[in-house]
């Protein structure tokens, strides 16, 4: 630990990861630490005996859920979405080589008391129970109005200005019902809240293309899934990093940024030692997330928190056809809540649990100080519930962009269900990092023997 | 009609005893004194034919250094057929870390894996520190195959993977289960690679 590195970074999350892993193709010198004996810090999928050793520590997991290593239970629920941008960054990073990917099998919306399949095309949208008649014709000529835009073209724009315009004035346009707007805002834009109707349309546009577009690409939902769970994915890149030399010490505690007399970061220091290097990336538990600052310079805040519920069952969820994966989104319009409640649902379809087992997470933005009774509507449509493990989650955001002290720090997961957000976060940390914008390459492929 | 496997090897060993060696031998049927760790190879890939005409070819991984503080990914051990444990016989305390490999792959690893304990590094028996009696006794109670090899002669090296490639259960196709299935024409998930079928569809939005 006496060398001297480019960069060390905390906590191997998937941003971390990812970071790392294109930081050392670039060819800088990479320490990579993690406090805990398993790789995806909150990011990770657990085995039966790592979950419930961080969530119910008296309780040995039962016999009858089967073998331990037949398990890789997510903390966070999301998805892939099929044309996203962490599409783009496993397929020019060449990480596809250690992953394998299967599809989510279908996308639902609920809407008064029925879970419903959320249409994707203008034929679905004909067909789909949602809507009724009249209502089915409007959204018809909306979603054609979607697919026929062309920025260069005015005749397709209907006298629609995507930059000024707001969705609520394109909503109103087309005529369509509050229940219209809830299931293509939420199931498909996938905002969390109302707030996007009132600004520009262009943004909405992006993401109910960016649906249409994933679904078109493998059919039954937007969303893949990496076989043995999400946790594969900061491991991939993990390995991406060791491969261009990066180096890894899990199980590691980090006791102290060091930093000089103007606060420029300077090294870790764990027990005795103090690794030196030029920057640090890390999580913000490493910064002092959830503790007192004791007169310390506060480096993270907390934005919100999150609810989620990670729940076994032994069957999939009622009025879902029987999928053996899903996402269910109940908009906040139809529970009168500010937030959407999520429903993720996986299960040894993926690798992640044993057969006849299902894994669902339920999860939304804390509103109230009872944040159980807030994921309610959404336990109530699972069924049965076998075990249950609940946590809330502070969202931590940095107070600094890290460009005058060299400490560079992530966010928290947030509650959407993809991972758009974290690829975001992951361009704004390389541009803050290497002051650059961050270009990916197709990465040259040793010649196979 | 010859039939062909395919199979994920993992390599494992205390640093320096000379894993990425024994592959390049293997592999490329090279070797460089001052080589250090493999830089940007996901995995190397080897094909060998047997008498009766069948191919296996092995989907090598190397540790890509993860082991040098015990952290090695879970997904290194997955799916592996077959795994290679390097020590180097000048070492005695390199013998006692692939003990704690084996360990590791018995507690991580599918249990149908086939192991061998390798003892590289034989063109230097001038200052062996471990007998091959030793390390042949050891092997033997714990049910595993058995070498010395010299990634530097290249003595011993096509012989103990074709060994494990006999050794390997070739009476079904390997499952999906197996790794080597991976990239093989048994993938049932999809594949990021390939483009949607349809060029810039209608859905796309304009680039102008």
């Amino acid at each position: 630990m006496d060398e001297e590195y480019d960069v060390v970074v905390l906590g191997t999350g998937l941003t971390e990861c990812i970071l790392s892993g294109l930081l050392s193709v670039e060819g800088k010198k990479v320490l990579h630490m993690d406090r805990n004996d398993y790789y995806g810090g909150d990011s990770a999928s657990l085995n039966l005996t790592q979950l419930y050793r961080k969530f119910k520590p008296d309780q040995a997991p039962p016999s009858e859920l089967g073998r331990d290593r037949d398990y890789a239970v997510d903390l966070i629920p999301k998805f892939i979405i099929a044309s996203g941008e962490l599409t783009k960054i496993l397929v020019h990073t060449d990480v596809t080589r250690y992953l394998e990917f299967k599809q989510i099998a279908g996308s639902f919306v609920y809407r008064d008391g029925k879970i419903s399949k959320v249409p994707s095309t203008e034929m679905e949208a004909v067909r789909s129970p949602l809507m009724g008649l009249f209502e089915k014709r409007r959204a018809k000529k909306f979603f054609e109005f979607l697919q026929n835009w062309k920025n260069e073209d005015p005749a397709t724009h209907q006298g629609i200005d995507l930059d000024r315009d707001t969705m609520k004035t394109v909503y109103e346009k087309f005529g369509l019902e509050p229940g219209t707007q809830d299931f293509i805002g939420h199931a498909m834009a996938l905002y969390l809240d109302d707030d996007y109707k009132t600004k520009a349309a262009r943004e909405a546009y992006e993401r109910i293309v960016l649906y249409t577009s994933s679904m078109a690409r493998y059919g039954k939902s937007p969303y893949i899934y990496p076989l043995y769970g999400l946790g594969e994915l900061p491991q991939s890149f993990a390995r991406l990093s060791a491969i261009y030399g990066g180096t890894y010490m899990l199980d590691k505690q980090v006791d102290e940024i060091v930093t000089d007399g103007d606060g420029k970061f300077v090294g870790v220091r764990c027990g005795d030692e103090t690794v030196k290097a030029k920057q640090v990336i890390g999580d913000p538990s490493y910064f002092g997330a959830g503790k007192s600052s004791e007169g310390g310079k506060v480096r993270v805040i907390e934005e919100g928190k999150v609810v989620r519920a990670i729940c076994i069952l032994k069957h999939p969820i009622p009025q879902t056809e029987d999928s053996d994966s899903a996402q269910i989104i109940i908009p906040q319009n139809q529970v009168g809540r500010r937030n959407d409640i999520y429903i993720a649902i996986v299960s040894a379809t993926h690798n992640v649990c044993a057969k006849d087992i299902y894994v669902a997470i339920v999860s939304t933005i804390v509103e109230t100080d009872r944040p159980e009774q807030e994921i309610l509507p959404g336990l109530q449509l699972l069924g049965p519930i076998y075990e249950k493990f609940v946590s809330v989650s502070s969202l931590y955001t940095p107070t600094d962009s890290g460009t005058s002290d060299n400490i560079f720090i992530t966010r928290s997961y947030d509650a959407t269900s993809h991972f758009e957000t974290v690829v975001e976060d992951v361009h704004d940390v390389w541009k803050r990092v290497v002051g650059k914008d961050l270009v990916l390459k197709k990465r040259e492929v040793e010649v196979e023997a | 009609m010859s039939k062909q496997f395919q199979f994920k090897l993992v390599l494992l060993g205390e640093s320096a005893v000379g894993k990425s060696s024994l592959v390049l031998r293997f592999v490329k049927d090279q070797f460089d004194d001052y080589r250090e760790s493999t830089i940007g190879a996901a995995f190397l890939t080897q094909t060998v034919s047997l008498e009766d005409g069948t191919t296996v070819k092995f989907e090598i991984w190397d540790t890509a250094g993860q082991e040098r503080y015990k952290s090695l990914a879970p997904m290194y051990y997955r799916n592996a057929n077959c795994a290679v444990v390097v020590y180097d016989i000048t070492q005695s305390a390199s013998l006692e870390k692939a003990r704690s490999w084996i360990r590791e792959l018995q507690r991580q690893a599918d249990p149908s894996i086939v192991i061998a304990l390798c003892g590289n590094k034989s063109d230097l028996a001038a200052r062996r520190q471990v007998t091959e009696e030793e390390a042949k006794k050891y092997a033997d109670e714990e049910g595993l195959m058995w070498a010395e090899t010299s990634a530097k002669s290249g003595e011993g090296v096509n012989e103990i993977f074709t060994a494990i490639a006999k050794k390997l259960p070739l009476t079904a196709p390997p499952s999906a289960r197996a790794g080597g299935a991976r990239a093989g024409p048994a993938r049932t998930g999809v594949d990021l690679n390939k483009q949607p079928n349809a060029a810039p569809g209608q859905n796309e939005p304009c680039n102008c």
